[in-house]
């Protein structure tokens, strides 16, 4: 028994810093200038799956499409508790926008198998689009729930979710699977426990073992690949050759959208009028905005 | 090359019975795109009894409302909304498609986007028609979508050049509201809803909605603060400001996060973009991400004690000093001229 969730979680660029240096010519990130850190909303999604399963019992997998780095945050959410992770990642994956996104990691969650949630932040704090998380569930055919705050209860294979609406909320029921994205402060995400921090941090995705192999020319990849999943240590890999693919639907090929243009945002360097802090100052100034008819 | 149809679409969202704000003030820019175009505006309302509605668009400069009316579509929900739009959208493939960036608007747009797998951009802040070459290709009357991505940092002008229907979402309250002088004389063109299996699976079980009594958009003048009044005491010297000059309060994000001031009343990038008379900003630093909601106001008054604060950067009258003393002599100076 139990409720197994899909969680989709993406590595950002700590978006606090940033710098014209940042974006390349053809209007990409350049991420390898910016930390890279676990998007906020996409923990506390991952906690929220944690606390089905914590309630109900069943499974937690998260998944990312990503540079091969993007494995960093998969590991985060094996300390948290997540059962498996999947890295989704290949070059032809690069550049995508969300169309792109949603269809390769739609393509991917049907490879994983059969699911009752996908939990998703609402939005990643680079592109802030909030689209990925709905245009997965079109793709997959299945119902969403965006801006979710709560999930009121789950029976019968049904649920009931608070969700955020303009001026409100309101409370709607869902048959499962369904796609929930989530709102920042639904939930407050759990501190890394010690012994799974002691035990994952040396999961590893293909790629990091294809570099051990690379290093020492005693190992084998298909030795060590099944020397880690017996040891839980496997952060299972998916490129594209895993998956039945159209090409054309992928990375930047499968992306409509093109950044034309960046521009980071600078002070106009507005020339403002200085106004001594005392009554005659203030007294002409508000004479100006009388004359300009904003008072009186 | 892609061949377009000239049609600009404005999906109209409903408030209490009436048009959101953000669904008229995308007719008003969207009015604009199709002269330059050379297309029609067409206004998209899904709901029951809508008919009011739909016509309130014409004010706006719709040339035709498409309106599916039914029992079902009376309140919005995500996969009846959707699956209408989606089916609409994919019938006439119009040239441009545009949303509010309300939570609605992002709820709607991705489903429609990705099903008739076209480009969706997001929370664009700006809109324009323009011709443009990009890797060496030379691309007639692209919708160029301007927004701000990277929490603030970056305004990126981003292009759909391979695709017929250009889709994008806009942030509410930077566009103007232009209602005509005379309506336009538009028609209604009925879209028959047949019911269709996957559209009932989630059911609204509650629904409380306040609708917004404060309606800081509309406001001539704004007196805001942030955290730089320090406590909640000191925060009601701005509201004695505002209720001396007759303004409403608002506040930055850290205002409303130390509770001087509720959420309703946030400008900014997260909260309301406003463009008043006058905007007075206290005690408040100026990042980006609050500039974002101000920045186009009539005439700036920056009162910071920091004079290197960046809010003085697009402020056109800097007043350098303690709030907690420039307030009362503010309010005592006005009081005096204008008794
Ligand atoms: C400046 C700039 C502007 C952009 N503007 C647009 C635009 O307007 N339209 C557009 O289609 N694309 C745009 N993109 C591309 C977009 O940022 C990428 O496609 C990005 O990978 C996903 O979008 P997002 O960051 O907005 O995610 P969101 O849609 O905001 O993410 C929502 C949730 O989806 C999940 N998710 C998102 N990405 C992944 C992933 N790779 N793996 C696993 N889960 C994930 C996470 O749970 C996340 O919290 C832009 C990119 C840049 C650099
Ligand atoms: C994704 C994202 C979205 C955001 N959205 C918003 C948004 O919508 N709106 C928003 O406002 N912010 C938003 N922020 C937060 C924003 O970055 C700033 O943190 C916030 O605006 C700071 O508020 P503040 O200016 O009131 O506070 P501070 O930055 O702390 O500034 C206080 C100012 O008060 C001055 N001061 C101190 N004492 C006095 C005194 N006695 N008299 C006069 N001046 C004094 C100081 O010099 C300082 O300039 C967002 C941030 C992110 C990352």
């Amino acid at each position: 028994m139990g409720y197994k969730s899909i969680v989709l979680v993406k590595q950002v660029p700590d978006t606090a810093n940033i710098s014209g240096q940042v974006m390349k010519e053809d209007g990409t990130v350049n991420r390898s200038l910016l930390p890279a850190i676990f998007n906020h909303e996409d923990r506390v999604a991952l906690e929220m799956a944690l606390q089905i399963q914590d309630n109900h019992g069943g499974n937690v997998s998260v998944i990312t499409m990503g540079p091969p780095r993007a494995s960093d945050v998969l590991r985060e959410c094996l300390f948290m508790g997540a059962d498996d992770a999947y890295l989704i990642s290949d070059r032809k994956f690069a550049g995508a926008d969300t169309l792109a996104t949603s269809y390769v990691l739609s393509e991917a969650i049907k490879k994983i198998g059969s699911f009752d949630f996908i939990f998703a932040g609402r939005q990643a704090i680079d592109g802030d689009t909030a689209q990925v998380g709905p245009q997965t569930a079109e793709k997959l055919g299945i119902p969403q729930i965006t801006y979710a705050q709560e999930i009121v209860s789950i029976n019968n294979n049904k649920v009931l979710i608070k969700k955020k609406i303009e001026g409100g909320y309101e409370i709607l029921e869902s048959p499962l699977p369904v796609l929930v994205t989530v709102l920042k402060d639904a939930v407050f995400p759990r501190p890394y426990k010690a012994k799974r921090v002691m035990a994952y941090k040396n999961a590893k995705t293909l790629m990091e073992l294809e570099k051990l192999t690379e290093d020492n020319s005693l190992l084998y990849i298909d030795q060590l690949k099944y020397e880690y999943m017996s040891k839980h240590l496997y952060i299972n890999t998916i490129t594209m050759d895993d998956l039945k693919l159209d090409v054309e639907r992928c990375g930047v090929a499968g992306s409509p959208t093109k950044v034309h243009k960046i521009e980071s945002v600078v002070l106009t360097g507005n020339k403002h009028e200085h106004i001594e802090p005392n009554k005659i100052g203030i007294g002409t100034l508000i004479d100006k905005l009388m004359e300009d008819h904003i008072f009186g | 090359m892609v061949t377009r149809n000239n049609d600009v679409w404005v999906f109209i969202e409903q408030r209490g019975g009436k048009p959101a704000d953000v669904s008229l003030e995308l007719l008003s820019k969207g009015r604009k795109l199709a002269q330059q175009l050379n297309g029609r505006l067409k206004a998209i309302v899904i709901g029951f009894n809508a008919e009011s509605i739909a016509k309130e668009t014409f004010r706006y400069g719709a040339s035709e409302v498409l309106l599916a009316d039914h029992k079902e579509l009376e309140h919005y929900r995500t996969m009846t909304y959707s699956r209408v739009l989606s089916e609409l959208v994919d019938k006439y493939r119009p040239g441009v498609v545009l949303f509010g960036a309300t939570i609605t608007g992002r709820d709607l747009a991705p489903r429609i986007a990705s099903f008739i797998k076209s480009g969706l951009t997001a929370d664009c802040t700006d809109l324009q028609i323009s011709d443009v070459k990009y890797l060496r290709n030379e691309y007639k009357n692209l919708l160029l979508q301007i927004r701000p991505a990277f929490g603030g940092n970056i305004i990126a002008t981003i292009i759909s050049p391979e695709v017929d229907v250009q889709m994008a979402t806009v942030r509410e309250g930077v566009m103007r509201l232009e209602p005509l002088e005379i309506p336009v004389n538009g028609k209604i063109t009925l879209v028959p809803y047949q019911p269709s299996t996957l559209d009932s699976v989630i059911k609204i079980i509650e629904q409380h909605r306040q609708e917004n009594k404060v309606n800081l958009k509309s406001a001539p003048i704004i007196v805001a603060g942030g955290y730089g009044l320090g406590t909640k005491e000191n925060f009601k010297l701005v509201q004695e400001l505002a209720a001396t000059i007759g303004g409403e309060v608002a506040g930055s994000r850290a205002a409303v996060d130390a509770g001087f001031v509720t959420p309703d009343r946030q400008v900014g990038q997260t909260g309301v973009t406003v463009r008043p008379k006058l905007y007075i900003a206290i005690g408040i630093s100026g990042a980006i991400q609050h500039r974002a909601g101000m920045q186009e106001s009539n005439k700036i008054i920056a009162i910071n004690s920091d004079p290197e604060a960046p809010i003085f950067g697009v402020a056109h009258y800097g007043i350098v000093g303690d709030a907690a003393q420039i307030i009362p002599t503010f309010i005592n100076v006005f009081k005096q001229k204008l008794r």
